[in-house]
């Protein structure tokens, strides 16, 4: 069972983006593409040969796979429910987001690599943004790691319990955190918007610029695998333990697709923030993942 | 003594009766007219006469509602002292001087290329040995951005140069949609075709620059137009103002990523471009306006379209405008953005609405009305901030506004001079072109201030023909807006000031 987790994650990626498109449609008044229409785009990408330039190197051509690779291997820490990952061991939550990191780090050097002005710019500010969501993404998860006593993913999960009112609350700011930090990680908006076609306001989206074909459709398949991913981390802050599957997976979904509408929503009703207004709201993040450190400090009756 | 003449809007004189002065004085009067606010030049060209070359300005008065005209005849390729070392307004019009005839300017700033990739007189230099500003340091970088542009609109090249985010310097080359625009108004002998070419000047301004070509012609011939005609002409500048300020509020909301804005105004402009559809048969209101007839009169029918659409889109806007300016993430972008102060846009010589956004009270049809705006009692929209967020209230205000006037004017439509004069299809002549004369017409489109020149010869044929899209002025104002903001608010300060391309290079 533990390639559970696993499944899952890839059957709601195929839907995941194509909701998040569809939630903005009819915000807007519009009826949308389909929900499997991005999958479809993923799809035809891949029959599609790659363009390489030039002047570009090996990285260029290896960083799409690598940086899929990383995502995928990533998925394999997460657990679902009772069930672990494919992959779960002690201090595994620190492997997974430097596995991540591995993934981004390839990423900007094959944008460094194409030598375009363009390319530079995105990675730089990608390389920012990914540097000032960590600390955020350790103290969450070290703060749980405090709670429970644990430290791999599927034991902090399966340990973690909600009972007192400050545990609610920390379950929220958790599963609030975890939204912006997808977000943020993903280069959605308000911190990048992944529809403009003008470069110089672009942060992941001009990394990509000189890819195409079937890396390109590597790329964008390993965003939707990743936002499923975090999806699967929130919903696993709201599974309780003694669950049987047929509650548990209709929560997983409910979960992926409340979040998928989030995004949308988000999306469609609020301005992105100007370049610079970006990493104070990263670094909000940090600060209340801090709250969080405190809860639980309060919880385990360290203070006071 | 008076060295110039004055002339309205719109009026013709013979071509002699403009003073040629020496270039000295020519120099000393028309600098001196800058030092009064209320005057700015509105074109400034050469004219080849034999081998001489005949440099007309005309400065126009908005407090007097005239345009003063002098000229002066030098040699080609002379050397000489420029009007830009006195006022820097005049720089683009002394470059493209010295581009087309080469003149040479001893005290000039900065004689780059206007339009053509090289030195029409110096074939060595190039664009592609220019020497672009450049600033040297180690941790500044340059961002080339163009000629193809992201959103293949049309092409332009801009060259960055940016501390990290920060734009410290921009310069704009141009020139890549060059078509000899005013070599083809003397080519084509048609006043069908030359008025199909006006509409093609700028896309985006078919009505603008058509009413330009037209008021030019008809005063050209002596033909006085009716009000119907008038009438059209109002009503099309207006309409084309309200479709493209809806436009462009859709566009500053795509540019900013905030979706629900972007695609409400989008939606809301539609219905607009297809009225022209309705009215003329082309949703850009190509065909629409002619000089001396009107081939799509105004019915009562379609008033009572009008009217629906404006009762339609008035509620919506209204209501979508509100939201966007009480969104705290959209003012954050806006605000404080690509800021032209008031000095600086009196002192590079902008136009139109991006001008009326920093504070200078300057537009057409309240200074040199034309048609029937001398009817309407403009008064024209001014906001101060000079930025982003104000040129986005102009936008919102001159809808409003022309909406007010649409609907003033429709109350009452004037009879076609053809309906009265009917007899079989006749319609009332247009007549013969004057000889030897020059006229001038200025007309504000959305965008700002469009002036036509033109010159006839002897035979009463077109000599020359001289056209100025406001555009021309006001891609310095985004070069300079953008200086100290971030490289990614680049896009927003362009599009707040939507500027056209093909109307730069002709």
């Amino acid at each position: 069972m533990r390639i559970l987790s696993l499944l899952l994650i890839i059957a709601s990626s195929l839907f995941f983006t194509g909701i998040v498109i569809r939630t903005k449609s009819i915000f807007s008044g519009r009826k949308g593409p389909g929900i499997f229409q991005p999958l479809k785009d993923v799809w035809r990408l891949f029959r599609k040969g790659a363009v390489y330039s030039e002047t570009s190197s090996f990285i260029f051509q290896i960083a799409p796979s690598i940086y899929f690779a990383s995502v995928l291997m990533a998925i394999l820490f997460i657990p679902f429910g009772e069930f672990p990952g494919v992959i779960s061991f002690n201090g595994d939550f620190v492997f997974f987001a430097y596995v991540l990191a591995l993934g981004k780090f390839f990423s900007i050097l094959s944008a460094l690599d194409t030598g375009s002005s363009f390319g530079g710019m995105g990675a730089s500010r990608e390389a920012l943004y990914s540097l000032l969501v960590e600390p955020a993404f350790f103290i969450l998860m070290g703060s749980f790691a405090l709670l429970t006593g644990h430290t791999s993913f599927h034991e902090i999960f399966n340990a973690l319990h909600f009972g007192s009112y400050i545990s609610y609350a920390i379950g929220t700011l958790a599963a609030f955190l975890l939204v912006i930090i997808a977000m943020i990680e993903n280069s959605r908006m308000p911190v990048d918007d992944p529809k403009t076609h003008l470069e110089l306001t672009m942060i992941h989206e001009v990394m990509i610029l000189d890819n195409s074909g079937f890396d390109l459709g590597l790329i964008l398949y390993a965003t939707n695998l990743k936002f499923a991913m975090y999806g699967a981390i929130i919903a696993n802050l709201f599974f309780t333990p003694g669950h049987e599957l047929y509650y548990s997976i209709p929560i997983f979904m409910g979960i992926q697709v409340l979040f998928a509408g989030v995004v949308g929503g988000i999306e469609s009703f609020m301005a992105r923030f100007r370049m610079n207004h970006n990493p104070q709201f990263i670094f909000t993040l940090t600060s209340i993942s801090l709250l969080i450190f405190l809860g639980v400090l309060l919880m385990l009756g360290k203070i006071i | 003594m008076e060295n110039y003449i004055r002339i309205k809007n719109n009026q013709s004189v013979p071509l002699q009766a403009i003073p040629v002065l020496t270039y000295e004085d020519f120099l000393e009067q028309n600098t001196g007219f800058m030092l009064n606010e209320a005057n700015h030049c509105v074109n400034y060209y050469g004219v080849p006469q034999g081998d001489k070359l005949q440099l007309i300005c005309c400065m126009a008065n908005d407090v007097e509602h005239v345009i003063y005209v002098s000229s002066s005849l030098i040699e080609k390729q002379a050397d000489l002292p420029s009007f830009t070392a006195r006022h820097l307004a005049f720089h683009i019009f002394e470059r493209e001087i010295h581009e087309n005839f080469g003149v040479g300017y001893i005290d000039h700033p900065w004689l780059k290329p206007v339009r053509y990739p090289f030195d029409r007189t110096e074939k060595g230099s190039q664009i592609k040995n220019y020497p672009f500003y450049k600033i040297e340091s180690e941790e500044l970088h340059e961002v080339g951005v163009g000629p193809i542009h992201a959103g293949i609109i049309e092409p332009g090249h801009f060259r960055f140069i940016c501390n990290g985010e920060q734009i410290l310097h921009l310069e704009i080359q141009l020139g890549y949609q060059h078509r000899g625009i005013e070599k083809l108004f003397l080519d084509n002998k048609k006043n069908l075709q030359r008025a199909s070419l006006a509409e093609s000047i700028a896309g985006d301004s078919v009505a603008g620059h058509a009413v330009a070509f037209t008021n030019l012609w008809e005063s050209l011939c002596g033909y006085n137009a009716g009000a119907a005609l008038q009438f059209t002409r109002t009503l099309a500048l207006e309409l084309e103002r309200i479709a493209v300020h809806t436009g462009d509020l859709s566009a500053i909301c795509t540019d900013i990523a905030y979706q629900l804005g972007s695609s409400v105004f989008g939606r809301l402009r539609t219905p607009l471009i297809n009225y022209f559809q309705i009215w003329c048969g082309n949703r850009l209101a190509k065909g629409l306006i002619r000089a001396g007839k009107n081939n799509f009169h105004f019915t009562n029918e379609l008033r009572e379209q009008l009217l629906q659409l404006f009762d339609a889109y008035e509620p919506d806007f209204i209501e979508m405008y509100n939201e966007l300016k009480r969104l705290p993430s959209a003012l954050s972008r806006l605000e404080k953005t690509g800021i032209i102060s008031k000095e600086l846009s009196e002192e590079i010589g902008t136009v139109g609405m991006s001008a009326r956004a920093s504070g200078i009270n300057r537009d057409v049809r309240f200074s040199h009305p034309h048609d029937l705006y001398s009817r309407l009692d403009h008064e024209p929209a001014i906001k101060h901030h000079g930025d982003v967020y104000s040129r986005t209230q102009i936008r919102k205000e001159e809808i409003l506004q022309s909406i007010g006037y649409i609907r003033e004017l429709i109350q009452a439509i004037p009879h076609s001079d053809s309906q009265i004069l009917k007899r079989g299809n006749e319609e009332r002549e247009i007549g013969e072109v004057g000889r030897g004369l020059f006229a001038i017409s200025l007309v504000e489109g959305w965008r700002g201030e469009i002036c036509h020149c033109a010159i006839t010869n002897e035979k009463g044929d077109l000599q020359h023909y001289k056209i100025k899209d406001p555009s021309l002025h006001n891609w310095m104002a985004l070069a300079l807006a953008v200086r100290n903001n971030e490289i990614s608010d680049f896009p927003i300060c362009n599009k707040s000031f939507n500027l056209s391309y093909c109307g730069h290079d002709l």
